[in-house]
């Protein structure tokens, strides 16, 4: 394995800003950001600079490691401070400092009126350092720091404006559903550590080959839930839509393009257990189908531009779950559409803070209408991301999303055809929801709050969204051309036998989603373009939209099954250490103190009367003992 | 002269010179204190840097008759167990009287005793872990209640006296059963090669006891250390405890005192009986795991900041308990790593909740709320510390955490199993403090409270600096710690699980 020195830069510079930002306090508040900035763009410099000696080798020799330190070495279980940048990994890197530098420069202007800008950019560096570190980790547990990493900055930025409580309870959320993602990857850990002796990358993979069937099910299905917490996948979804709290940018880099798709990567990255357990792929696959159309569903019915998008992410990430879980035919793809994703996506919600930016922070849909006129370059970057999210040929997600569709369809049988199904309907579900986002916010009439002016964002903020549409249009052709990803990565997950059988020809699968397309904008433009739009939300809807308006009553099944029963054992027990535990004791404390005030009648005082209690008990049991040992 | 020995006479110097400083010389006096207690911390450094981590027999010894007729002599000496407590204990020290310099006033006596008070007590805890003459270990255990009886008592809040006595009590009971079990493995020695209270001719005893004999001696040290640890459900006397007591004394209870708990499993119940540990494993992994529950449930519902905080200790202690008796490599460093991190971890909490409290002059969580924006860096420090407790990965708490969960699944999965659950009650006993008492509105009444002054800062910052640095590089203490841990789990002919898919391949 290749070698090299200078990997730990990618995560050391953007760490360093996040420290030198936080440390140095209100002293840095005039240049902070900037510095942010540069160190972010650092490190996407180092992350080119490393691809440039990649692709300078031949494809064999193209993963690199640099080993830190020593970790953790106790007995048998050796972890190293180690890095590894491979073919995947550099895929993430590059992804994440280059829409993180992105997004650090919308930022500069998003958040210039913040009193607490420096403390934003100091969590985005520390974000952007913790997601390098858990894609360039070379064991679960170095993973694992990353992954907990992520989760404090995602907590971080969620609550930024903490003041609110309900903004503070939605950061709260998020951390409390993720550790239960994490416990997922505290079990795989453990299980990886108790049955095949190593935790890092290549030692399970090697172990994997001769572990049984059971071991590599149990560790599938932990990192399954340690994925669908971080990537709020069914069932540990519900806190995506409140994380929408946080500042936009935050949701466009962590909540959209790069933390939430980590479950995706774990999941790839764990290629050889998956390989091997075709249960916990099934599962893997579930979990994907459930969220894609759960994701979809909650997208048609919400009003908030954020929360509207952050159902789709929701869905998306669905599609790569599903994508990751039809083994080794769908790993490279799920991989594509997470790339294509991050950038339209991205590009989508940093136009939808351009939008709250031009209007008063106002997120409700139903009073925005027109925007077209008042932000021709948001529309336009915004309106490509949207052709590419619906998969119109020749935007990116036509690409990523038609392979995975066509995948599904591959996998056969039965359940083939209900997985392809599954994905066709979900694409007809976000053409239609993702129409009615656009044409709310930008082309249907105006219906606006008073004393609202739209008006352009500034150049910071237009160009980064400029530069994702770019990629909107262009990453899905780059990456299927010549089948380039798919070979890039295929060093990654081992050659396996392309998939000759094909269950519907592509161009029939192509024409189905084109078709399901069409149906969910025509839908969407009859019910939105070409009818009155109330700017206040129907109250006399059917049960079905009031069900999706509440995200598919998630939090209600959360808070009456985990919550309040939680709550009552909460009290329950404070009760009991209250009444019965402490109450044993004070019950034996005025036993005591009753014997005692008895002898103090005959004795002087209250402390001889302890002494004598003690010196009773004390003969008694050397007594005792020294029975038992004769 | 022996380095332990003088790591002893130190603080009793340093509460001589206090007690000849005048009264009214506060400043001095503290000083004095402060100046101590750092000499100590820089010896006891200096000791950790010559011990020589490769030889696991008992380092920087010395031996001088004390009663001769009853064979029990002055006895002292540190493995990697040991130091690694010693060195938590005298690098607390100077920082909890930093943190808590105006914590004597309003006492119901003066600085000059107070500060004597904890000088004493730091020459004990030092005592305590390098005792290798048991009868020597037991009269320290016991009279470390003195001092800590006067601090809570004489200088704590609210239910101070009744704390204290409560406190007195359970650890007097405590303490009475190991002096029998004591006497019982004196009287075994004197029957098989003389009379002797060393701790490694004793732990040849187990030899020439029936189990019945072991089990009953096992069970009076095991008791008198679940109360000190505390286990559940011995635990009730922590919280009042803690709730009652200055911070800096919390701090040395729940940071060092509790700590002589989990050390004495080690040294005395696992190396003096084996085979009643053995038996017994069972019930105390069951009381562990208990532990680690039940104290995250009452810390969720816990109203007062303080009986929070020892309420996590709580369900922190259990952790330790569990990685003691899971009898592997993995799981024993761990929960020796895992005493020195949560005496750093419980520090920050103990000491930047004091100065909450302080300002406020509550200890309610509800009667806080906005400190983050009122007051940055204190909230900064209570968050930090939180979030070592809750053992986030990067922070030294996890590093300890996660060994015994991993050290304790190979052996023991279902135990492991249940404790990880903890986990995720770990981020709510955290995470709604943090709500309460940072985030959101100020709270009418919080709009002024003065941020974190100078000696606060210089309190709080190595602290967390441990904790951090601990996080990404647990070696230094590692080296010390794995070569200890392999010779107990060795004399206990215990070897680790291999790993059960690799077996025979």
């Amino acid at each position: 394995m290749t070698t090299s020195t200078s990997l730990v830069y990618l995560i050391a510079l953007p760490l360093a800003g996040a420290v030198i930002l936080l440390l140095a306090g209100r002293r840095a508040d005039k240049w902070g950001h900037l510095l942010a900035t540069a160190l972010s763009a650092s490190s996407f410099g180092v992350g080119l600079y490393q691809l440039s000696q990649m692709l300078s080798r031949p494809t064999e020799e193209r993963a690199v490691t640099q080993k830190l330190f020593t970790w953790i070495s106790v007995g048998s279980f050796n972890i190293d401070a180690g890095i590894l940048l491979d073919q995947l990994s550099i895929c993430f890197v590059l992804l994440i400092t280059g829409v993180g530098t992105l997004i650090h420069i919308y930022s500069i202007s998003y958040m210039s009126h913040d009193e607490n800008r420096r403390r934003f950019f100091a969590y985005l560096n520390l974000f952007i350092a913790s997601m390098l570190l858990l894609v360039l980790g070379d064991s679960y547990l170095n993973l694992y720091v990353g992954w907990e990493g992520v989760g404090l900055a995602s907590y971080l930025l969620i609550g930024f404006w903490n003041q609110k409580p309900a903004y503070a309870t939605a950061s709260k959320k998020a951390f409390v559903m993720n550790r239960i993602g994490d416990m997922g990857l505290s079990f795989a850990i453990m299980i990886a550590f108790a049955t095949l002796g190593s935790v890092s990358f290549s030692g399970v993979e090697e172990a994997s080959h001769t572990a049984s069937q059971a071991t590599l099910t149990a560790i599938g299905i932990m990192l399954l839930i340690a994925a669908a917490g971080k990537s709020a996948q069914f069932p540990l979804q519900a806190w995506l839509g409140d994380a929408m709290a946080g500042p936009t940018p935050v949701s466009a880099l962590i909540h959209a393009a790069t933390m939430v798709t980590a479950g995706v990567y774990l999941i790839v990255r764990s290629h050889f257990i998956f390989d091997a357990a075709p249960t916990a792929q099934l599962l893997v696959v579930l979990v994907g189908a459930v969220t894609l159309t759960f994701g979809a569903l909650v997208g048609t019915a919400k009003d908030d531009i954020k929360k509207a998008l952050a159902a789709s992410t929701m869905s998306q990430i669905g599609y790569m779950i599903l994508a990751a879980g039809l083994g080794p035919a769908g790993y490279a793809f799920a991989i594509m559409h997470l790339l294509t994703h991050g950038f339209f996506k991205a590009g989508m919600f940093l136009g939808a803070g351009s939008v709250m930016h031009g209007m008063n922070d106002q997120v409700n849909m139903r009073r925005y209408g027109a925007l077209r006129k008042f932000m021709p370059i948001t529309f336009a970057t915004f309106g490509l991301g949207y052709l590419a999210i619906i998969g119109v040929p020749p935007f990116a997600g036509f690409y990523s999303k038609d392979a995975i569709i066509e995948t599904a369809f591959n996998a056969g049988g039965i359940k083939g055809i209900l997985l392809g199904s599954t994905a066709l309907l979900g694409a007809a579900i976000t053409a239609f929801y993702m129409t009615r986002v656009m044409v709310l916010t930008f082309t249907s009439p105006e219906r606006w709050e008073k004393d609202q002016h739209p008006h352009e964002s500034p150049w910071l903020m237009w160009l980064p969204m400029a530069i994702l549409a770019i990629g909107s249009v262009s990453t899905g052709f780059l990456f299927t051309r010549g089948d380039s990803l798919v070979h890039w990565l295929s060093p990654v997950f081992g050659e396996h036998e392309a998939h000759e059988e094909h269950f519907l020809p592509v161009i029939v699968v192509s024409g189905l989603a084109l078709t399901a397309v069409v149906i969910g904008v025509s839908i969407a433009l009859v019910k939105y373009q070409f009818s009155d739009v109330d700017a206040e939300a129907p109250q006399n809807v059917s049960i079905f939209t009031r069900i999706a308006r509440k995200d598919l009553l998630q939090d209600s099944f959360n808070e009456s099954v985990f919550m309040r029963p939680g709550q009552a054992l909460t009290r329950l027990l404070v009760k009991t250490d209250d009444k019965v535990i402490d109450g044993t004791v004070r019950l034996v404390g005025t036993t005591a103190i009753g014997t005692g005030s008895a002898l103090r009648k005959t004795q002087t005082g209250f402390a001889r009367s302890y002494a004598v209690l003690i010196l009773i008990g004390a003969v008694a049991l050397i007594a005792g003992i020294w029975v038992v040992t004769q | 002269m022996n380095a332990l020995t003088t790591m002893m006479l130190l603080p009793i110097l340093g509460s001589l010179l206090v007690a000849v400083i005048p009264n009214d010389q506060v400043l001095r006096i503290k000083q004095a204190a402060l100046g101590t207690t750092l000499l100590v911390a820089i010896s006891g450094v200096l000791v950790w840097m010559r011990f020589d981590s490769a030889n696991t027999s008992f380092q920087f010894t010395q031996s001088v008759a004390w009663i001769p007729s009853f064979g029990i002599n002055y006895a002292v000496g540190v493995d990697g167990l040991s130091l690694v407590l010693i060195l938590m204990s005298v690098l607390l020290a100077p920082i909890v009287v930093l943190a808590g310099w105006n914590e004597s006033e309003g006492g119901r006596w003066s600085a000059k005793v107070f500060y004597i008070l904890i000088l004493v007590l730091e020459t004990m805890m030092i005592g305590v872990f390098a005792a290798t003459d048991v009868f020597l270990f037991y009269v320290i255990f016991e009279a470390m209640l003195i001092p800590v009886y006067f601090l809570i008592g004489g200088y704590g809040s609210g239910e101070r006296a009744a704390a204290a006595v409560k406190f007195l009590l359970y650890s007097l009971f405590g303490g009475l059963l190991m002096l029998a079990s004591i006497i019982g493995l004196y009287v075994i020695s004197g029957r098989n090669g003389g009379h002797t209270f060393d701790i490694t001719k004793l732990s040849e005893m187990h030899n020439y006891m029936s189990s019945t004999t072991q089990n009953l001696l096992f069970l009076g040290f095991f008791i008198a250390f679940a109360i000190k640890a505390p286990v559940w459900p011995l635990h009730t006397w922590l919280p009042d405890a803690a709730a009652s007591a200055t911070p800096g004394t919390s701090v040395l209870l729940l940071g060092v005192l509790d700590k002589v708990g989990t050390f004495g499993m080690i040294r005395f119940c696992l190396a003096l009986f084996p085979d009643a540990s053995k038996t017994f494993t069972p019930i105390i992994m069951t009381l562990a795991v208990i532990s680690i529950i039940y104290g995250a449930f009452l810390a969720i519902g816990a109203t007062d900041i303080k009986r929070l905080i020892a309420y996590t200790s709580i369900s922190h202690f259990g952790f330790i308990t569990m990685g003691i008796f899971a009898m592997t490599a993995q799981g024993h460093s761990g929960a020796t790593l895992y005493m020195f991190n949560h005496g750093f971890s419980t520090a920050a909490l103990f000491l930047v909740a004091g100065w909450m409290s302080a300002r406020r002059g509550s200890t309610t969580i509800a009667d806080f709320g906005g400190l983050q924006r009122v007051t940055p860096v204190m909230a900064w420090s209570f968050f930090i510390a939180g979030m070592s407790s809750l053992a986030l990965p990067g922070l030294s708490s996890f590093v300890s955490e996660f060994l015994v969960l991993v050290g304790t699944f190979t052996r023991y999965p279902v135990a492991a199993i249940i404790a990880t659950f903890g986990i995720v009650l770990a981020a709510l006993y955290i995470l709604i403090p943090v709500q309460k008492a940072l985030h959101g509105p100020t709270t009418p009444g919080n709009e002024n409270l003065p941020d974190l002054n100078l000696r606060e800062k210089i309190a709080i910052a190595p602290v967390i600096a441990v904790i951090v640095a601990l996080g990404f590089y647990p070696s230094p203490l590692l080296n010390v710690i794995n070569p200890a841990s392999a010779h107990v789990l060795e004399l206990q002919g215990f070897t680790d699980p291999t790993p059960s898919d690799s077996a025979g391949k």
